[in-house]
């Protein structure tokens, strides 16, 4: 067994620290996208605002935690917590710096593809459960669109796989100390950047959600806390993605002068930020067109890349 | 401690598939079934088959299982259907399975009290199941493609006609 465990203050500091970010992460979308749209965005609740955060947890801790008599309590109830846990249990492979991390497990990045994969029953349980045809149809949408782009979002980072030879994601950076993997790869990196935003249901792909034309979509009868689990849940699920981004193609805690643990950080808070000027940036596509998208031009890509990649790496070794 | 580990797992999944079976409600008996299929993964990775384990959750309770709920919640029938359920599950329905069921279990009884090899505890890398895939079982990976791609071929002649009245009947 070589899933070799880290020590308890790395666990402890870890945990906290990215819960930490994925709270705070509601105040800085709020902020980052006011600064694009040339306003001023919360800035009223402390220093710059950045009490916001504080402000947004009272409130939804008062907000009556409803369960609508004709949904499915049970699942219901247990719904919200899945996101919430998968994404976090996904934090334990993330090499955060060498000898920084919770386990070092040789298959780290199917470990990353399961976990992702597992998020959605968050999504469509809650939209079954909820009982209302607007959570259902955002439930659909959910299940339709992650099974989909999951399909391209394994096939595109096999590139990187056959490059470095190996699922282990800190054998991954290490192999990137000549270069990062954005340059031969840098088409599986355009389509597992789409698929990690379908996958965590981010705009401009949040069909699930999708205000204008759902409601609320899946957690239209979601209130207090439980909302506040699926709100925490998308920023936990970004924060997991631009982490994981940036340990495949943008080479880790590599990087010159600054120490390694800063480097990551660095590179993962460009990730997220990232995430967040796109959805200040891009109209959502209609949903015929997203699942067009991903099936015609999307897999047939991945596969392109895949094979293109195999015939370079087994020339050049073979 | 693996052994027990192992007993636990053993456990949760006989347990969350005699549920699955007995549930009536079928987004309920679902969420058994994929209960089931997270604890044989982890049965796999307690006797060193990671990658087995891994494939495990991201295709059967990752991507199949979801498939799954997907349709059931798109014939979402409500109280109906668990009528109907409960009208199939009647006791006399149970006696032919566990016969059956009962059988194989004194069988594994059996090999399990005579000592069969039971102990395989070393680890499968992912290189192992390559070579092992595309060495001496290659014949069955192509088999298996060439199913697949005859299910697919079947999917989309299914999904045909109804793509054709659709377009006439824009055009028209």
């Amino acid at each position: 067994m070589n899933a070799g465990l880290g020590d308890a203050a790395d666990i402890i500091g870890i945990l906290v620290s990215v819960i930490i970010v994925a709270a705070m992460l509601i105040w800085v979308e709020r902020r980052l996208l006011a600064v694009w749209q040339d306003r001023l965005g919360p800035n009223r609740v402390g220093p710059l605002g950045l009490m916001q955060v504080v402000a947004d947890m009272i409130k939804m801790f008062f907000k009556e935690d409803w369960i609508p008599p004709f949904s499915d309590k049970l699942v219901f109830i247990l719904a919200p917590t899945i996101v919430f846990i998968t994404m976090l249990t996904g934090f334990a492979v993330i090499p955060f710096a060498p000898g920084v991390g919770i386990i070092d497990f040789n298959f780290g990045l199917l470990y990353f593809l399961a976990l992702s994969s597992l998020s959605v029953y968050s999504i469509v349980l809650a939209g079954y459960a909820s009982n209302n045809k607007y959570s259902l149809l955002g439930g659909l949408r959910a299940a339709a669109q992650t099974v989909s782009y999951e399909v391209f979002m394994g096939i595109s980072i096999m590139g990187v796989v056959m490059l470095s030879g190996t699922f282990n994601l800190r054998e991954i950076v290490e192999a990137q100390r000549d270069g990062w993997f954005i340059i031969p790869q840098f088409f599986g990196f355009i389509i597992f950047l789409i698929a990690v935003i379908a996958e965590s249901r981010r705009a401009p792909l949040d069909l699930p959600e999708a205000e204008q034309e759902l409601v609320g979509g899946f957690h239209t009868e979601y209130s207090g806390m439980k909302f506040g689990m699926f709100f925490v849940g998308e920023y936990l699920a970004i924060t997991l993605s631009s982490a994981i981004i940036v340990t495949l193609f943008f080479g880790g805690w590599l990087g010159p002068w600054l120490p390694p643990l800063v480097w990551f950080c660095l590179k993962t808070a460009v990730g997220i930020m990232f995430f967040i000027l796109l959805r200040g940036a891009l109209p959502r596509p209609r949903y015929d067109q997203l699942m067009t998208f991903g099936w015609k031009i999307l897999l047939p890509a991945g596969l392109l890349n895949l094979l293109v990649t195999g015939a370079v790496v087994l020339s050049l070794h073979g | 401690m693996a052994l027990t580990l192992f007993y636990i797992t053993s456990a949760v999944a006989v347990f969350a598939t005699g549920m699955m079976i007995t549930r009536l409600n079928a987004v309920h008996a679902l969420l058994y079934l994929i209960l089931s299929l997270l604890a044989v993964g982890v049965i796999f990775f307690l006797l060193g088959a990671h990658f087995a384990a891994v494939l495990e959750v991201i295709i059967y309770a990752g991507a199949i299982m979801v498939l799954f709920v997907f349709v059931i919640m798109m014939l979402n029938q409500g109280q109906k259907t668990m009528e109907q359920e409960d009208a199939w599950l009647q006791p006399g329905i149970w006696i032919g399975p566990s016969l059956l069921a009962l059988i194989l279990f004194v069988e594994l009884l059996l090999i399990v009290v005579l000592g069969g090899n039971a102990e395989t505890g070393h680890v499968v890398d992912s290189k192992q199941v390559g070579i092992a895939l595309y060495g001496p079982y290659l014949l069955a990976v192509e088999l298996a493609s060439l199913l697949l791609l005859a299910g697919l071929v079947g999917a989309y002649h299914l999904g045909k006609p109804m793509i054709k009245t659709k377009k006439s009947g824009g055009n028209s």
